[in-house]
């Protein structure tokens, strides 16, 4: 593909046929209760045949509304303008319903980014992908089905006979995930958006969805990705936009615009990544540099010990399902031990025999020295207070009656409580150890953003001064700058006050971030654990390797390769000079501005 | 929604009055008249509900008599203001009886260690299969026809509707995260029960209850048209439907106005209910 010619000013760039997707001055916008919202204002770019566009953003940035735009599927109450749209020479703008139909599926497939919604549960997936076939008029029965199974085996589910029988509800999400790209794809379309085509999914099986749209990409088709991960993204894009608040910031090649942006916001993005390379660094812009040198042990004594834990669950039907079976650690004062495992490993459920808040089926868990999951209930209440824990999504684990002061008095150990004006200093000083403003304690958590919602959850952890918090999952719904954000927190708030974590997640780029130790968790077994270093670095179980292998590289550092001598070349924003400061303004505009 | 409108949007008073809830305001406005009706009967009407006046028999509506009087001259409208001093309290009667046994059923269902919550579960599932009509025959027939054992046979027949209703808000509540994560914190059984699951898992019911008012009095204004409660001579309007069945040919208005009261206050009930609901349900969101 021709990187220059995109770099250059589209506008001056001659008419070529392979410009499949042609979007200038691109603007949406959503009417609701008298008021009128832009939610995307003023995208430009050409995605051309076997090239890869992605448009970066987080939760509000627009990227959604854009990509549903370009097809004609905004919604209601939605209004859309552009100066040009045009999907391979044609103005889309006049577009019918009955227009864009015939185009959807044919010239576009689109997946979006939860299968189990996408796909009727009532249909075998290949009722689902024949469907897209037949309404076109493609072939005729037998070569149908035959093509159904060709599409599966091309986006690699095994045993794509028996798949093709089975309805959403009886795979699993990375079977769902390509059943559905099996539809969007079985025309052979052009042109494929992926809306968060692999935000659901284990890493394992992001590795092979992202090698199926890479093999797509070979074979000419152009990719509009939709992303919030800056790793996913390296991997496909040959352009990138990146958005916040329905514009478009900075524009460019892949390795410009990661390897040398140009705005703040992309840099804080990219900075914002956490990984191997980034241990001991602050993830987001203004925190204060974290101490290189970990922590000296604190006395040898465990906080913790963990030995043999198993958990048996009984189904409905009478089956033994093993959720952990002999898991042994042990967790230092001021250590992060971080469990990484994928959905199933039984990792959430080690979290919650650790926490007393589930039977163990056999083993035994010492805190502090005592026989913890020995105790009766009434003996281990007392206990408590010194293991608390932090969930991903904070709002269902707060009272809904309740105001952030209700939901951290309650959290109090009982030496705070007594009197209104202890109380009161005691609040205030949690909300400062997780930098909230005092004014937050009469809202309701309904009311905060989400990076809000988690630190009070992180300071409701705190309240009761423990010597262990479990974090199950605990920034993987955040956005990325506010991950690190919550991530820096938790760095410096184990500095002041040396509780030791286990952290429990998914994302092997915040395990290797914040773990002093790795515990690599698969089908309720540990089967390894190390440094960072080591498991990173020399990993030896096979599935360690094949999930380090599976992980998207990026390395800001590596993409540097190709710096530019002249910082003017630099892409800019289409409509920059038509509203230049807004462009770079990364701050929301007041309400009564965007309603006005 | 209130969230959506922007400061400084202008709307007409056209479209200001529109929006007030004029249903919720002529319920409440019927409720309060009722309220009168059963407290002080005598501020609606200047006659006395069972005066007999032979000769004016059987009248329809006119200015003097606005329901028009029964086979024995008494004044249709002046025995329906009185007869809500005896349904109402049988109403409310009735409902309180139930949601204090749906309460008590649904929460030990919900709350009592398994063995006993699933010997409730059992009786719940009974009661709720068993028609509530026979039910309500059933006791009546043991304990005689009046206004007690109306109001228990009414209670008995809407427990098991609600106790259901109880007993999954509060297994709900339990399995929220928010009872975890207070049981992590350490806080006692009791405590996470009296703090947490009740008030979240009874808050969406009261608007449920109120509804349950207009539900019973419809029910207990059956039963004494089936001569299962209260006895004609009194004006209680289930009694009034009952006596002014036999003259259904001639003077259709003795069976349908109080007929249509009786809809009425269920409507009104009804509409309050509702209202209760959304504004709870907002309050959910503040």
């Amino acid at each position: 593909m021709s990187t220059a010619t995109v770099t250059e000013p589209p506008h001056l760039q001659p008419a070529t046929d392979d410009v499949r997707l042609r979007v200038r001055g691109l603007r949406a916008a959503f009417s609701a209760a008298g008021g009128r919202r832009e939610v995307v204002s003023g995208v430009s770019f050409d995605l051309l045949a076997g090239q890869c566009v992605a448009i970066v953003g987080e939760s509000g940035s627009g990227k959604s509304v854009t990509a549903r735009s370009l097809v004609g599927l905004v919604g209601r109450g939605g209004e859309v303008h552009a100066e040009t749209l045009e999907l391979y020479g044609r103005d889309t703008r006049r577009f019918r319903a009955r227009d864009w139909r015939r185009l959807r599926g044919r010239h576009i497939g689109f997946v979006l980014q939860d299968a189990l919604v996408s796909l009727d549960p009532l249909r075998p997936v290949r009722v689902e992908i024949g469907e897209a076939l037949r309404v076109h008029g493609w072939g005729d029965r037998a070569s149908r089905s035959r093509r159904v199974i060709e599409l599966l085996t091309r986006v690699g589910v095994p045993l794509p006979h028996t798949r093709a029988r089975q309805r959403p509800g009886q795979l699993s999400g990375g079977l769902r995930q390509r059943a559905l790209i099996a539809s969007a794809i079985a025309l052979d379309p052009g042109i494929v958006i992926a809306d968060e085509p692999t935000t659901a999914l284990d890493v394992t099986v992001q590795a092979q969805v992202l090698a199926e749209l890479e093999s797509m990409k070979q074979r000419g088709a152009s990719i509009l990705l939709i992303s919030h991960d800056l790793s996913v993204v390296a991997q496909l894009a040959d352009h990138i936009l990146v958005m916040q608040q329905g514009r478009v910031l900075e524009q460019g090649p892949a390795a410009v615009v990661l390897g040398s942006p140009s705005h703040d916001y992309t840099r804080a993005l990219i900075a914002a990544v956490p990984g191997e390379h980034t241990r001991g660094r602050p993830l987001s812009p203004g925190s204060a540099p974290r101490q290189t040198e970990r922590r000296a042990a604190r006395g040898t004594d465990p906080v913790l010990e963990a030995a043999g834990l198993v958990k048996r669950f009984t189904g409905p039907d009478g089956s033994v399902t093993t959720a952990v079976r002999d898991v042994s650690f042990t967790l230092a004062p001021g250590e992060t031990l971080g469990i990484v495992g994928e959905s199933g490993s039984g990792k959430s459920t080690t979290a919650r025999l650790v926490l007393g808040l589930e039977r163990l089926d056999a083993g035994t868990v010492r805190l502090l020295g005592e026989p913890w999951s020995a105790l009766p209930e009434r003996r281990r209440r007392a206990l408590r207070p010194r293991i608390t824990v932090v969930y991903q999504d904070p709002l269902s684990s707060f009272d809904p009656r309740w105001t952030v002061e209700r939901i951290l008095l309650d959290a109090l150990p009982r030496e705070d409580r007594t009197s209104a004006s202890t109380r009161r200093a005691r609040l205030l000083e949690l909300l400062a150890l997780v930098d909230l403003d005092p004014e937050l304690l009469g809202r309701f958590p309904l009311r905060l953003s989400g990076g809000q919602r988690q630190r009070v959850s992180i300071a409701r952890a705190l309240a009761p001064r423990p010597s262990v918090v479990v974090l199950d999952e605990a920034v993987s719904a955040l956005d990325v700058t506010i991950q690190a954000q919550i991530l820096d927190l938790l760095a410096r708030l184990q500095h002041t006050t040396g509780v030791s974590y286990l952290f429990i997640s998914h994302d092997l780029g915040v395990i290797s971030h914040v773990s002093d130790r790795i515990l690599v968790m698969k089908d309720g077994a540990v089967v390894e654990q190390g440094t960072p270093r080591t498991i990173f670095g020399s990993p030896q179980h096979p599935y360690t390797q094949q999930l380090i292998a599976s992980i998207p590289e990026f390395d800001p550092a590596s993409l540097t390769g190709a710096p530019l001598e002249n910082p003017d070349p630099l892409p800019r924003p289409i409509d920059a000079d038509a509203d230049g400061r807004a462009v770079s303004s990364i701050r929301p505009r007041p309400a009564t501005e965007v309603l006005s | 929604m209130t969230a959506l409108e922007a400061p400084g949007q202008t709307l007409n008073a056209a479209a200001l009055l529109a929006r007030r809830p004029w249903g919720l305001y002529v319920a409440v406005g019927f409720a309060v008249l009722l309220l009168v009706a059963a407290v002080a009967p005598h501020l609606l009407t200047s006659r006395d509900p069972s005066a007999l006046d032979y000769p004016a028999a059987l009248q329809a509506p006119s200015l003097t008599h606005w329901f028009g009087t029964d086979e024995s001259g008494r004044d249709l409208y002046t025995r329906v203001v009185f007869g809500a001093a005896i349904s109402l309290p049988i109403g409310l009667g009735a409902a309180v009886v139930g949601i204090v046994l749906a309460l008590l059923l649904g929460s030990t269902a919900a709350l009592a260690p398994r063995f006993i919550g699933a010997a409730v579960d059992r009786l719940l599932e009974v009661m709720f299969a068993f028609p509530a009509l026979l039910l309500a025959l059933l006791l009546i027939t043991v304990s005689g026809p009046s206004a007690i054992s109306e109001v228990f046979a009414v209670g008995l027949g809407t427990a098991p509707g609600y106790a259901r209703m109880v007993r999954g808000q509060i297994k709900a509540a339990k399995g929220a995260a928010y009872v975890e994560a207070a049981t992590a914190l350490g806080h006692s059984r009791s405590r996470i029960v009296r703090v947490h699951i009740l008030p979240n898992a009874l808050r969406p019911l009261v608007a449920v209850f109120a509804l349950s008012i207009g539900q019973s009095i419809v029910w207990a204004s059956s039963l004494s048209f089936l001569g299962l409660g209260v006895a004609p001579p009194s004006p209680e309007w289930g009694a009034l439907l009952d006596a002014g069945r036999s003259y259904i040919t001639v003077t259709p208005w003795l069976l349908v106005i109080p007929g249509l009261v009786v809809v009425a206050v269920s409507i009104a009930a009804t509409t309050i209910g509702r209202h209760l609901q959304s504004r709870l349900e907002r309050g959910d969101r503040a």
